[in-house]
C-alpha cells in the first residue's frame, strides 16, 4: 500500500514537472518572448529591457532554473494588458467558474447515474433505449449549439436572457453538464450491467440474498469503483467545456478569461491558466487514486 | 469429428444506422459539390441583400449580415470541416497508434517516456493545449490542422499499447515466434492485423470529437480564420444575431450536430460488428 | 433407502435452447431423484446440459432458457419453473450451491465474515449469534485460523481456501440439498482431494444430499453414491456408482470411462542418442515496478536429459515452474543460469538468425488451442507458415501442410477455413500439424490436452503416440495430470516449487514413488479411486 501511494505521488509530480517543462519550452521557442510580452509598437530599448529582465541572454538551463524558481516563489508573470499579476486575474474569475462547474457536475451526477442505473436494471426496455439514445445525443451535441438553443428558448418562452453576469447559473450549468451527464449514464449502465452478471451476484442469489439487498450491498459498491475514475476524468471534459460555455453565456469565469487572453496574446495569463488546469487535473487524478484505497480492498491489502 | 460450427448469420441493419449512413453520404456530397447549388461565390457580398431570411428569392437559405449567400457558405464550411475532420483524425490516429505500438514493442526507457507523455496529455484537455499554442504562434491553417489532429492521440496510444501487449501474449504469437519468425514478420503479419480494429473503432469515436473541437475553436474565433470559413466560424458570425437571424446559427449548428450524431451512431454499430468482445454490453 | 421420499426429484424436465443454438433443447426429458443423504453425480462433457439441470433446481435458469416440459420437485413440492420469490425461502436454508470458481463467487469488496453473516441475516438469524456461527462453520470447513479468514477479503485467499469458505457458507443453515457445480475443477489435485474429503465427511455428519456436477470420472469414483451420465441434454445412463463404474451399459459411458482409465504398459527403454540435456537451469523473474521489485524463482537448478524418440513427462501442480522450464528449453525466455544442450550443442545463448534457425528443430504445442492460431489466418497458411519462414517455396509448404492435415486426422478441405470454425480438439490437431510441418527433432508440449474434454483428450494422446512412432521426434510433455503423464511418458520428472523432487522411468515412479510429494500426488489423484473400484 505504501508503495502504491508513493508510486502515485511520484507519477503526479513527474507529470506536473513535464507539463511545466513543456510550457517553458513552448514559451521560449515561440519566437521572441520579449517582443511578445512587451507592449505593441514598443521601441527596441523597451524590448531589450524585457529580454534582460527575463534573462534571455543567459544559457538555456539557467533560464529554465530561474523559470522553475519563479514559479515556486509564486511569480507567475504579469498580464500585459491590465498590468495585474496573472494570479490575481485568475483568482478574480475563479469563484464564478467554480460555481458553474460544481453546479454542472452535480446536475450531471444527479441525472446521469440514476438514468444509467435504471437503464441497466431494465435492460432492453424502452427506458434503456431512451437512456442510450440520450447518451449519444449528449455526446454529439456541441455545447455552443446547445447553449445557443437554451438562450433562444429562454428568450422565446420566458422573455429573459439566460446569459451575462447576474443571470441564473442553471441554464449555463445544464449546458456545461450535458455531455458529462450522457457519459455518466452510459458508463453507469455498462458498469452496473457487468457487475450484475458477475459470478458473485449469482452466488449471492443462490445463498438466498434478496434482490434489493443484492443490488444495494453487492452490485452498487462494485459498480461504483470504475465510476470514480470516470468522474475524475470528466473533470477535464468539464474544464474544456467551460471554455466554450462561458463564452456562449457571457459568464465571467476563467474560461472566458482564457479565450480573451489567447485572442489578445496575453501570454503570462494564458500560461498561468494552463498551469493551473494541469495542476488541478493532476491533483484530481491523485485524489481518485487515493479514493481507490478507500473503496477497493484489492488495492488496500495488496 | 469433422462437424464444423455453423456460420453466424449477419444481423439486420437498424433504421437509425441506415439514416445515419444516408446523412453522412449527403454531407460528403454537399461538401464536395454544394457550391454548384448557388450562383454566388462564398465571399461575394451584396449590400442590398443583407440578412434575408431563408426562402428569399435567389437565396434558398437566406443571407448573412454582409449579404453573402448562406447556402454556398455552408457548402464551403462543410468542405473545410470535412477536410479538418478527416485529415485531423488521421494525424492523431497514425501518431498515437505508432507511439502505442512502439511503447509495447520496445519496453524499457522508450515505453516510460511514451507513457509519461500520455499521462501529461491526459491531464490537459486538448482544447486548452490548442488555445495555449494558438496564443504563442500565428494562426495558420496548417498549425490549426495539426492541433486539431492531436485530439485523442493519447487515447490511440493507450489503446494500441494495451492491444499490442495483450496480443503479444497470445498463444499464436508465441507459436509463430517458436516457428522462428523474424520480429518484422511477427509484427506486420500477426500482431498488426489483429489490433487494427482497435484503431478503427477508436477512429469512429474520435472523428466526432475532432469535428466538435474544430467547430468549437472556430466558434471561439480562434480556429479557421476569414476569408476561409468553416461551420463553426459561420455560427460564431451569427451568434450576435441569434434572435433576429436565427438561420445563421441554427443551420450550421444542426449540420454539426447531425454529423457528430451520425458518425457516432455508425461508429457504435461498426464496433459491435467488428469485435463482439468490445461490444458495449448490448 | 428405498421408499423414503426423494429430497429432489426432477421429472421429465425439458429446457429449450434459444433459436440458432446447436440443438433444440439444453436438457431434454431428464428424470432424476436425489434421496436423503445421497450423493448423486451428474457427469457429462462440456455442453451436455448438466449445469442447466442444476440451475433449474435452484431457480436460476437464464431467461433465454425456458422450461418447456416437466417439473422439479423439492421435498415433494413442485418448484416454479423460472426465477421466483418462492426460492427466497429455499436458497441458503434448504438448498445451497457451490460453484467452480469460488473466488469469483465472493464479492471482492466485502470481508468474508460480513458476506457469510449476510446469509444468516437475510434468513433472520439473531444478530448476536451470527459471528460465532460463522467462525464455527469456518472451523468445520477446516480452514486454518478462522478469525483471520473472517477478516480477509476474497483476493487474499487461495482457490482452495475460497472454496472452503463457500462450502462453510453453504452449510451455515444446514441445508438438505447441496448443489455442487464442478467445485474442484479449478483446483490442484492435492487441494481437490482435500475438498472432496471435506465434502464426504460433511455429507456423513450432516446427512445432507448432494447433487454433484462434474466432467471427471475420477472425481465421480471418489464421491458418488449414484451416477447419471448426460450427453447432449439427455441422461443416457443412471445407476448406482458400483453398477455404472463396474459395468457401464451405454457405449458413451464406456467411452468416457475408457478414456479416463487409458494407459499403456511401460515401453522398453532402448539406448539412443541424447537429444536434450539441461544442467542446473534456473529462471528468476523480476516483477513489479521501481518501488516494489520482487524476485520470483520460477525454476531452481533443474537438470534433465532426453533421448531420441522418447517422451519425458514433467509433472507438477500450477506454480511448480514446469511451464517456465518449457519456455526456457524453447528459448522463449532466457535462463538466468545453467546450460541447455541440444544434440550436443550449447544453445543457452543462441541469438538472432541462429536462434531462428534452431527453432525449426525444436517445436512447441501449447495448452490453449483456441488462442494458438492467428484468427485471421486460414488453417492451411498457419500450418504452412513454418516451412515458408524457413525458406520453403509456397507450393512445397502447402503440399506439406495438406499432407499433415490428413496425417493428423483432419479433412483436406479444412485447410481453407478459419480457426473459429473448429472445435478445441480439432484446433489442437492443427497446432500439432503446424509444429510437425518443420519436422522437428524435439517437440515440447505444454499441457496440450488439459483444455479438452476427456474423450477428446484420449484421441489427442493417441495422435501424439502415433505421430511419434511415425516421425520419431523426442518429446517433452508438460502436464498436471498424472493419468495423462502415465499414459504417454517413458520417463517422468516431478516438480514442486521450481525444483525437481523425483525423476526416473515412468513405470518405476508410478509403482514405487520415493518422494513424499510424489506419493501425495499419486494418493490425491481421483483416478486412484477409479482404479480401486475397477479392481473390486
Amino acid at each position: 500500500m505504501t508503495a502504491y501511494i508513493l508510486a502515485k505521488f511520484a507519477r503526479a509530480a513527474a507529470t506536473l514537472l513535464i507539463a511545466v517543462s513543456l510550457v517553458f519550452i513552448f514559451i521560449r521557442f515561440s519566437g521572441d518572448p520579449a517582443a511578445a510580452l512587451a507592449p505593441p509598437d514598443a521601441p527596441q530599448e523597451v524590448i531589450d529591457q524585457y529580454a534582460e529582465a527575463m534573462g534571455l541572454d543567459k544559457p538555456l538551463w539557467q533560464q529554465y532554473a530561474s523559470y522553475i524558481g519563479g514559479l515556486l516563489q509564486g511569480d507567475f508573470g504579469y498580464s500585459i494588458h491590465t498590468g495585474k499579476p496573472a494570479l490575481e486575474l485568475f483568482l478574480e474569475r475563479l469563484p464564478s467558474t467554480l460555481r458553474l462547474g460544481s453546479t454542472a457536475l452535480l446536475i450531471a451526477l444527479a441525472v446521469g447515474i440514476p438514468l444509467g442505473s435504471f437503464a441497466a436494471l431494465n435492460r432492453g426496455t424502452k427506458v434503456d433505449r431512451f437512456a442510450m439514445a440520450f447518451s449519444v445525443f449528449a455526446f454529439a451535441m456541441p455545447n455552443f449549439l446547445f447553449g445557443l438553443c437554451v438562450i433562444l428558448g429562454g428568450a422565446l418562452l420566458f422573455q429573459t436572457y439566460f446569459g451575462g453576469t447576474d443571470a441564473s447559473v442553471l441554464p449555463a450549468a445544464l449546458t456545461l453538464g450535458l455531455a458529462a451527464m450522457g457519459s455518466f449514464a452510459r458508463f453507469t449502465r455498462s458498469s452496473l450491467l457487468e457487475t450484475i452478471n458477475a459470478p458473485f451476484m449469482r452466488a449471492a442469489e443462490a445463498r438466498g440474498v434478496p434482490y434489493m439487498r443484492r443490488l444495494v450491498a453487492h452490485a452498487a459498491p462494485n459498480a461504483a469503483i470504475p465510476l470514480v475514475t470516470l468522474i475524475g476524468l470528466s473533470l477535464g471534459a468539464l474544464i474544456a467545456g467551460s471554455v466554450v460555455t462561458e463564452q456562449v453565456f457571457g459568464w465571467p469565469g476563467v474560461g472566458q478569461l482564457l479565450v480573451r487572453s489567447v485572442a489578445t496574446r496575453d501570454i503570462a495569463t494564458v500560461q498561468f491558466i494552463v498551469l493551473a488546469i494541469a495542476f488541478t487535473m493532476v491533483l484530481a487524478n491523485l485524489l481518485v487514486d487515493m479514493l481507490y484505497l478507500v473503496i477497493d480492498p484489492r488495492i488496500r491489502t495488496r | 469429428m469433422e462437424s464444423l460450427k455453423p456460420r453466424a448469420r449477419p444481423p439486420r441493419i437498424p433504421w437509425s444506422i441506415r439514416l445515419s449512413f444516408c446523412f453522412i453520404a449527403l454531407f460528403v456530397l454537399f461538401a464536395l459539390f454544394g457550391e454548384i447549388l448557388s450562383p454566388y461565390g462564398f465571399r461575394e457580398t451584396s449590400l442590398f441583400d443583407r440578412l434575408l431570411p431563408p426562402g428569399s428569392p435567389g437565396y434558398i437559405l437566406g443571407t448573412d449580415a454582409r449579404g453573402r449567400d448562406v447556402l454556398v457558405r455552408l457548402a464551403v464550411g462543410a468542405q473545410i470541416t470535412l477536410i479538418v475532420a478527416i485529415v485531423g483524425t488521421l494525424i492523431g490516429a497514425v501518431i498515437g497508434s505508432l507511439l502505442g505500438i512502439v511503447a509495447a514493442a520496445r519496453r524499457g526507457v522508450i515505453e516510460h517516456v511514451i507513457v509519461a507523455a500520455i499521462d501529461v496529455q491526459a491531464s490537459l484537455p486538448i482544447i486548452v493545449v490548442a488555445l495555449f499554442v494558438l496564443a504563442m504562434f500565428d494562426n495558420s491553417f496548417t498549425l490549426f490542422l495539426l492541433l486539431v489532429g492531436l485530439t485523442g492521440w493519447e487515447v490511440y496510444a493507450r489503446l494500441m499499447r494495451g492491444a499490442t501487449l495483450s496480443v503479444q501474449e497470445r498463444g499464436y504469437v508465441t507459436a509463430v515466434r517458436a516457428l522462428g519468425a523474424s520480429p518484422a514478420r511477427i509484427y506486420l503479419r500477426h500482431i498488426l492485423p489483429n489490433i487494427l480494429n482497435v484503431a478503427l473503432v477508436q477512429f469512429t469515436v474520435n472523428l466526432p470529437l475532432t469535428v466538435l473541437l474544430e467547430t468549437a475553436l472556430s466558434f471561439l474565433g480562434l480556429g479557421v480564420q476569414p476569408p476561409l470559413t468553416s461551420l463553426g466560424q459561420i455560427m460564431s458570425e451569427g451568434r450576435d444575431r441569434l434572435l433576429t437571424a436565427w438561420w445563421l446559427t441554427l443551420f450550421p449548428g444542426a449540420i454539426i450536430f447531425l454529423l457528430a450524431l451520425s458518425v457516432s451512431l455508425c461508429g457504435d454499430w461498426v464496433r459491435d460488428r467488428l469485435d463482439p468482445t468490445l461490444r458495449s454490453e448490448s | 433407502m428405498p421408499g423414503e421420499p426423494a429430497v429432489l426429484s426432477i421429472e421429465n424436465l425439458s429446457v429449450a435452447l434459444p433459436e440458432g443454438g446447436d440443438r433444440e433443447f439444453a436438457v431434454r426429458g431428464i428424470t432424476l431423484d436425489v434421496k436423503p443423504g445421497e450423493t448423486v453425480c451428474l457427469v457429462g462433457e462440456s455442453g451436455s446440459g448438466k449445469t442447466v439441470a442444476a440451475q433449474s433446481t435452484i431457480g436460476m435458469l437464464p431467461k433465454a432458457l425456458p422450461v418447456v416440459a416437466g417439473r422439479v420437485c423439492f421435498e415433494s413440492k413442485s418448484l416454479p419453473p423460472q426465477r421466483s420469490k418462492a426460492f427466497d425461502s429455499l436458497r441458503g436454508i434448504k438448498m445451497a450451491m457451490i460453484f467452480q470458481d469460488a473466488v469469483a463467487s465472493l464479492d471482492p469488496v466485502q470481508r468474508i465474515g460480513r458476506q457469510l453473516e449476510e446469509i444468516l441475516a437475510v434468513h433472520g438469524v439473531d444478530r448476536r449469534s451470527r459471528k460465532k456461527r460463522v467462525l464455527d462453520s469456518l472451523e468445520t470447513a477446516r480452514l486454518p485460523d478462522p478469525p483471520r479468514i473472517y477478516r480477509s477479503y476474497p483476493h487474499q485467499l487461495s482457490g482452495g481456501q475460497a472454496q472452503r469458505v463457500v462450502i462453510a457458507g453453504s452449510l451455515l443453515l444446514n441445508p438438505r440439498l447441496l448443489i455442487a457445480d464442478e467445485p474442484t475443477t479449478a483446483l490442484d489435485v492435492t487441494t481437490q482431494a482435500e475438498i472432496l474429503d471435506l465434502l464426504k465427511d460433511l455429507k456423513r455428519e450432516r446427512k445432507a444430499s448432494v447433487l454433484f456436477i462434474t466432467h471427471d470420472f475420477g472425481v465421480v469414483a471418489e464421491i458418488a453414491d449414484r451416477i447419471a451420465v448426460m450427453k447432449e441434454g439427455e441422461i443416457v445412463e443412471t445407476g448406482s456408482a458400483d453398477a455404472v463404474l463396474g459395468a457401464p451399459e451405454h457405449p458413451y459411458t464406456r467411452r468416457l470411462l475408457a478414456a479416463a482409465r487409458k494407459r499403456d504398459p511401460a515401453r522398453e527403454a532402448s539406448p539412443a542418442k541424447r537429444v536434450l540435456e539441461v544442467r542446473n537451469l534456473s529462471l528468476d523473474y523480476k516483477i513489479g515496478r521501481l518501488l516494489s521489485k520482487k524476485h520470483i524463482h520460477a525454476v531452481k537448478g533443474v537438470s534433465l536429459q532426453l533421448e531420441e524418440g522418447r517422451t519425458l513427462a514433467i509433472v507438477g501442480e500450477s506454480g511448480s515452474g514446469k511451464s517456465s522450464l518449457a519456455r526456457c528449453i524453447l528459448r522463449l525466455v532466457d535462463a538466468s543460469a545453467g546450460t541447455i544442450r541440444f544434440k550436443g550443442d550449447d544453445i543457452t545463448e543462441e541469438k538472432g538468425s541462429k536462434l531462428r534457425a534452431l527453432r525449426k528443430r525444436i517445436q512447441f504445442v501449447q495448452q490453449d488451442p483456441y488462442s494458438a492460431i492467428n484468427p485471421r489466418q486460414t488453417v492451411l497458411s498457419a500450418i504452412a507458415e513454418g516451412p515458408i519462414i524457413h525458406d520453403a517455396t509456397k507450393r512445397d509448404a502447402e503440399a506439406r501442410a495438406t499432407e499433415l492435415l490428413e496425417v493428423t486426422g483432419l479433412s483436406v478441405n479444412a485447410g481453407s477455413r478459419y480457426p473459429h470454425e473448429f472445435s478445441g480438439g480439432q484446433l489442437q490437431r492443427i497446432c500439432i500439424a503446424r509444429a510437425l510441418a518443420l519436422e522437428p527433432e524435439l517437440l515440447v508440449a505444454d499441457e496440450p490436452v488439459s483444455a479438452l474434454d476427456v474423450s477428446i483428450q484420449a484421441q489427442i494422446l493417441d495422435l501424439f503416440r502415433s505421430l511419434q512412432s511415425k516421425f520419431g521426434f523426442a518429446m517433452v510433455f508438460i502436464t498436471h495430470d498424472l493419468r495423462v503423464a502415465q499414459s504417454i511418458s517413458d520417463d517422468i520428472l516431478v516438480m514442486k516449487d521450481g525444483e525437481v523432487v523425483e525423476s526416473g522411468a515412468a513405470a518405476k515412479v508410478f509403482s514405487a514413488p520415493s518422494h513424499p510429494y510424489t506419493k501425495a500426488l499419486l494418493a490425491a489423484a481421483p483416478d486412484i479411486a477409479l482404479r480401486r473400484r475397477a479392481a473390486a
